[in-house]
């Protein structure tokens, strides 16, 4: 009957070793309405009185901090269960109503019972026959189809709420219109409408029949619909509602105590009018503001002519505040959780530490520990931890003594050396943090499984975490303040699933596209560029040093060049780090306009070719060896010999690169970007004609010659083509700009291989800046008229809308610099209002994607075992796993095929082969 | 005569490959040259590959998919952009056409039809032209300049535009017979400008009374406008648009289609000449009700990709399917939300954590529901291992206690059955 997965599922907790408190498992929570008797049955003490203290300060009996909600003050006893406050749960407590009162939460329930039932017999407007046939169906539903039996409810209510007889007793039935959240009304033809008192609604409910409430989608058992009118409320133990004392010895309490204050003052004073039998309307009114008092604790946000405050000020926050929203106990200490063992700092670059790596500075691997149970094989080197205690690293800050069940704090141990002397196997040791311990490494916003990863410790002088560069795509991180989290797995099950699933390595490759999302970005890049082009020849001097960075320790091979000295070109140094048996084509990313290659029969050098682990031909570039590239070199070597391998490369050949780049040097100077007199003439050439088409174009608009656009109006087809005569002028503008600049300085090297910035970029240093666009519109709002008060009003003109034509080199005139500000600003609401609707619809993806699982059948399940995919992707395929979507590369095949390295071993022997 | 290893090969990759990969293979193998001892091992790695690219039981597909579609959302586009060539209007692309789609909008912002024509007709641009104005939804106020009247005489003048006319393929016998069938009273042309017909409004509708009420004559202005010539309802404008595609699974060809501002796949499908095998609305309900729940389905994914795309992300579809896998597979269309997939969770904790906190947690004591713990985040909030991943497992060896290890390892090792 049930499906296999929960009949089979055990409810596991994380396993835990014996020093760990002893924890209960929950198997299933039921909910419902506790009935009166529950709550008396709960209750420890009936709070009459407002009062909180006496005179000398002891709480009151009787009071909304009687003793009997439980102990919670140091030394204090719990009257009830004689436990100090480390054991007492706390008690509930109680306040009987003077009259009773409705649930707001519950108040559309009510409703649904009192348009649906009968008045005088409490039985549903519903023909017995067909109650029974109904109910039949609505139990058949209920379980399997949960939403088609709320439909079904939805259909009796309305057939039963339509009968203005009762099928059974044959009463006559009345109207009742629902007030939300909490007034019902009756309305009689004769007297008009009519209040409903809570007293008649609650015994109107109490005549209903469990059966009819069925049909409702009520269950009768754990919820009567009378418990949803409160007769006595319940009051929640002292440990839900602290008090703190401030320094002035002032007390201050819980909002929940203000709220329960209020209630217990207007219970009393209705209590006292029904006593000294006041006028019904007095009576009524007290009971009207007690209802909305009660309904303001449930929830202080209802929308009842009632806001508690405290002090007229701030609104209370009562019951349903402390559990919705982000900071509300469910998503802010239920779903997300603060943990112990973690740190942050600010994050710094250290390109010589593993990508597997994370710096940890003394300080902090002095703080988080990792218990490591004593056995006869690590006893002496836990002795030695011992010894140099809390504060010397490596040391230990705790010890459990097993035989004697206790924990020893080293901080406040004098005798270390003892201390030591005692351990004996079985006890555990809190260590510090120690080189190659696993932990968990994040950085925030945590949008993909890469934002947390497995990092092995470094531990390290200075005050902030170190990571290496090629791990910042992932993290997404830069150095510009940024600040990392860490937390330390500390049980052998958590660590070991660190180690095997959350390690960096095991991350290179990407599950969103089957790419690799970790590989070098800009010095990686330029410095592989320069280290791999042609003209890159190497000394044996020059070759070791470069091969010394990366660990390599080998031979050489054969120099390319030998005469007149030996010279190894940067290609054979690369090689020397790639797998023997790999093949790869490809274009690189310099593979455009003048250095163009289609194949591998090409001078330009731009079209990769490795085989037999040779970098033949091409450069290596953003396409090569960079991040977020898929069908890339380092995603060929993590996919095809492990990702081991894959971090291998990366450790080794990577740290190349750079140091290619600390023996050339790469930078950017002012004259980088400097243009020519001849070139600066012809932009200011180009400037002029184009400003003279667009004064044509204004010229035609006014004289209305604009053919529009079908659907749009002359105007709008005025700056549509005005904007298509400025952007081309922009791009002219740069391409001479571009043209005229030497294409082998640093910036350009920098920009066409992919490294940083774009052409585009570059025209605008050079060149100019082009048109500013706010809404994709050029720049129009300001003053009437004009942007600014330095244009004529109605001036269409390029400058007056927001052309610029300086550039970054020369700089911008003040009303450039106010148009660019304005495009500008565009961008960082954008970019603002972006991330709040990306990030809610995440959580929303999360929340609706979260149980889906491939089962062990293949299938794609949620956790109730309904089938949501007979296959994954209709190919099973790990997108992971894939070459960027396929799982299989067919073509790659036959290329390895043709180098005969199918089917074997890579030996990485340079002389083989 | 292929070798018997390669013969082999060839049969466990049949078996094994999907169809499509198997097809790649058989005939890139048939280009490539190689001899057969070399064609075997291609096709005996490619199985392999492919059996170790499986996803593997456990793993957290859902997850994976919502941050792979997730991630990428802050770098997409926010803006509306024209669409691709034509500018006549715009197509809300971007985070705001992504979101309406988990959303499952009852209507896109910009609802958008491309309605393919059948076979003969891929190159007929006046059959193309034909079929755009009847799909066009034209009342009288699209082939109009004007329209006069005179408070106090009941008479109506509407000037025809004869080239907003000739655009629309409206005659003036039809605006004619418009007007005849709405019955305002009586019609008269002229002769010598049969652009402008007078309709003198009958008693019924202006009574003398009302001679000289203003909001009487504005009323019959706009009922005049409204009055319907032709085209299909909800179609605001057709545009002929070349495209390409592969012409018998040959090279691309140019084919004509129409793109509709504003959808109506029934009636759409319903005209003569459309190829309805290929018309498609991005309207995801539309598509649920005339085409089928599996076309919904598709719709999803293709109007996810031409997002992407269009920002330059790159996602894998295998993501995007199980989004509208999830949102499809009850047989109707769910919202990626509290109104759909996530207020359908059977879990009261999952759907309190996820919004409107109180109301879901009284609505479960009011019916009495259980919490059974078997999600994720209901097992993350009583502190639970979930059953995911690793989690999964149920079986757990326990090994011996070896000796002289203390006693740490009496509660290690797993707590399956």
């Amino acid at each position: 009957m049930e499906n296999p997965r929960l009949a089979a599922r055990i409810l596991r907790p994380a396993v835990r070793p014996y020093y760990m408190r002893e924890q209960y498992v929950v198997d299933s929570i039921h909910f419902g309405v506790l009935s009166p008797n529950d709550i008396r049955k709960m209750a420890k003490t009936t709070v009459v009185t407002p009062q909180l203290y006496d005179t000398d300060g002891s709480p009151v009996p009787g009071g909304p901090r009687d003793p009997h909600f439980g102990a919670l003050e140091p030394g204090e006893r719990c009257p009830v269960c004689g436990n100090d406050r480390t054991e007492c749960p706390g008690h509930f407590g109680k306040i009987d109503l003077a009259r009773p009162v409705i649930h707001p939460y519950y108040s559309e329930y009510i409703r649904d019972v009192l348009q649906t039932t009968c008045r005088s017999c409490g039985r549903i407007r519903i023909p017995p026959k067909r109650v029974e046939y109904l109910l039949k169906i609505h139990r058949r539903l209920r379980n399997r189809w949960p939403k088609l039996a709320r439909a079904l409810e939805k259909q009796i209510k309305e057939e039963a709420s339509k009968n203005s007889e009762c099928p059974h007793c044959g009463a006559r039935q009345v109207k009742i219109r629902f007030e939300k959240p909490l007034f019902f009304y009756v309305y009689d033809p004769k007297e008009g409408e009519r209040l409903l008192n809570p007293v008649i609604v609650r015994g109107w409910l109490e005549t209903t029949h469990n059966e009819d409430l069925e049909l409702l989608g009520l269950d009768p058992k754990r919820a009567r619909p009378e418990w949803m009118v409160l007769t006595t409320l319940p009051v929640p133990p002292l440990a839900v509602r602290p008090s703190i004392t401030l320094e002035t010895a002032m007390r201050s309490e819980d909002d929940l105590t203000h709220a329960i204050i209020d209630i217990v003052k207007r219970n009393e004073k209705l209590k006292q009018e029904v006593h000294s039998g006041s006028p019904d309307n007095i009576v009524e009114m007290h009971w009207f503001t007690l209802q909305l008092s009660i309904a303001a604790y449930i929830d202080n946000e209802l929308n009842i002519p009632l806001v508690l405050t405290q002090r007229r000020k701030r609104p209370l926050k009562t019951l349903a505040m402390r559990l919705k929203g982000k900071e509300g106990r469910f998503r802010g200490n239920l779903s997300g959780k603060r943990v112990n063992y973690s740190a942050r700092t600010v994050i710094s670059p250290d390109p010589m530490i593993s990508v597997n790596e994370v710096g940890v500075p003394e300080d902090i691997a002095k703080i988080l520990t990792v218990p490591v149970v004593v056995t006869r094989y690590n006893i002496e080197e836990l002795r030695k931890l011992v010894m140099n205690g809390p504060f010397k690293w490596p040391g230990a800050t705790h010890i459990y003594k097993k035989r004697q069940g206790v924990k020893i704090d080293l901080r406040f141990k004098t005798d270390l050396k003892g201390a030591a002397a005692e351990l004996e196997p079985g006890d555990v040791v809190e260590r510090h943090l120690m080189d190659g311990d696993i932990v968990l490494f994040n950085r925030q916003p945590s949008l993909h499984r890469m934002s947390i990863m497995g990092h092995r410790v470094r531990v390290m002088p200075g005050k902030t975490f170190r990571l290496n560069l090629l791990v910042c795509p992932p993290y997404n991180a830069d150095f510009d303040g940024d600040e990392m989290n860490l937390h330390v797995p500390r049980l052998e099950e958590a660590r070991a699933e660190a180690e095997e699933l959350l390690l960096v390595e095991k991350h290179i490759l990407t599950p969103r596209y089957g790419g690799p999302i970790i590989g070098g970005r800009q010095d990686y890049i330029s410095g592989a560029y320069l280290l791999t082009i042609k003209t890159s020849l190497f000394t044996r001097e020059e070759a070791s040093r470069l091969l010394a960075v990366a660990g390599y320790e080998g031979d050489l091979g054969e120099p390319a060049i030998l005469k007149p000295r030996p010279l190894w070109t940067g290609k054979q140094l690369v090689s020397l780090f790639l797998p023997r048996t790999m093949v790869y084509r490809g274009k690189a990313k310099v593979n455009a306009g003048e250095l163009s290659c289609d194949g591998p029969e090409c001078f330009n050098d731009s079209f990769i070719v490795i085989r037999h682990g040779r970098l033949l031909e091409g450069v290596f570039d953003k396409n090569a060896i960079g991040a977020e590239q898929p069908k890339n070199v380092i995603h060929l070597i993590a996919r095809d010999y492990g990702h081991g391998r894959g971090r291998e490369t990366l450790d080794t050949m990577y740290k190349m690169f750079i140091r290619m780049l600390e023996m050339r040097g790469l930078t950017m100077t002012y004259s980088d970007v400097e243009i020519s007199g001849e070139a600066r003439k012809r932009i200011r050439e180009l400037v002029d004609e184009y400003y003279r088409r667009v004064e044509d174009l204004v010229e035609r608009y006014r004289r209305g010659e604009i053919e529009p656009i079908p659907g749009k109006t002359a105007e709008e087809t005025l700056e549509l083509e005005i904007m298509n005569v400025l952007d081309e002028l922009r791009s002219k503008a740069g391409e001479v700009a571009v043209g005229d600049l030497d294409p082998f300085n640093d910036v350009f090297i920098m920009a066409k291989t992919g490294a940083r910035g774009s052409d585009l970029n570059i025209a605008q240093m050079a060149a100019m800046l082009g048109q500013q666009t706010v809404r994709g519109q050029r720049v129009h709002r300001g003053f009437r008229g004009r942007v600014l008060a330095h244009f004529k009003p109605g001036d269409l003109g390029p400058r007056a809308r927001g052309f610029v034509e300086g550039n970054f080199r020369d700089g911008l005139s003040p009303t450039e610099v106010f148009m660019h500000a304005v495009a500008g600003r565009e961008g960082l609401v954008d970019t603002a209002v972006k991330t709040s609707q990306s990030g809610y619809m995440q959580r929303r993806l999360i929340n609706a994607l979260i149980d889906l699982i491939v089962d062990y059948d293949g299938t794609v399940r949620d956790s109730t075992g309904k089938i949501i995919q007979f296959t994954y992707g209709e190919d099973g395929v790990d997108p992971m796993l894939s070459y960027h979507g396929k799982a299989v590369d067919i073509d790659l095949l036959i290329e390895k095929a043709k180098a005969d390295v199918l089917g074997r071993e890579d030996g990485n022997d340079p002389g083989a082969s | 005569m292929a070798s018997e290893r390669l013969e082999r090969a060839l049969e466990v990759a049949r078996r094994v490959l999907p169809p499509k990969y198997y097809q790649e293979l058989v005939e890139k193998l048939e280009a490539s040259g190689l001899d057969d001892e070399r064609k075997a091992l291609v096709a005996e790695e490619a199985v392999k590959e492919y059996q170790r690219a499986m996803v593997q039981p456990g793993e957290a597909v859902g997850t994976v998919a919502a941050q792979s579609i997730g991630e990428p959302g802050t770098q997409m586009t926010l803006r509306t952009f024209h669409y691709a060539g034509v500018r006549q209007y715009d197509v809300t692309l971007g985070l705001p056409r992504f979101i309406e789609i988990v959303d499952a909008r009852k209507e896109p912002s910009t609802p958008i039809m491309e309605v393919y024509l059948q076979k003969e007709y891929w190159f007929d641009e006046e059959k193309a032209k034909e079929i755009a104005r009847r799909l066009e939804y034209t009342v009288i106020n699209n082939v109009i300049s004007k329209i006069e009247w005179d408070l106090g005489l009941p008479t109506f003048k509407i000037y025809l535009d004869p080239e907003f006319m000739k655009d629309k393929g409206v005659t003036v016998d039809m605006v004619i017979s418009a007007l005849k069938k709405a019955k305002l009273g009586e019609i008269l042309v002229d002769d010598d400008n049969p652009y402008v017909i007078t309709l003198e409004v009958s008693e019924k509708h202006i009574r003398p009374q009302d001679v000289w009420n203003v909001a009487v004559y504005r009323s019959i202005e706009a009922k005049i406008r409204k009055l319907y010539l032709k085209g299909v309802k909800g179609i605001k404008k057709a545009i002929i648009q070349r495209d390409e595609v592969e012409v018998d699974g040959e090279k691309k060809e140019a084919i004509v289609k129409i793109i509709t501002e504003g959808t109506n796949l029934e009636e759409a499908l319903r005209i003569k000449g459309v190829d309805h095998t290929k018309t498609i609305s991005n309207n995801i309900h539309e598509v649920a009700r005339v085409l089928g729940i599996e076309a919904a389905r598709n719709v999803i994914i293709n109007e996810m990709i031409k997002v992407l795309s269009d920002s330059g992300l790159d996602v894998d579809i295998r993501h995007l399917m199980l989004v509208a896998d999830q949102m499809t597979w009850p047989g109707y269309v769910r919202q990626i939300g509290r109104q759909g997939v996530v207020g359908d969770k059977q879990s009261v904790l999952a759907r309190a954590a996820f919004e409107i906190t109180a109301k879901n947690l009284f609505d479960a004591a009011a019916r009495g529901e259980v919490e059974k713990f078997l999600g994720v985040t209901e097992t993350i909030i009583a502190g639970l291992v979930a059953p995911v991943g690793t989690g999964l497992v149920l079986v757990g060896l326990k090994p011996p206690a070896r000796q002289g290890l203390g006693d740490g390892g009496e509660d290690g090792g797993g707590g399956g059955e």
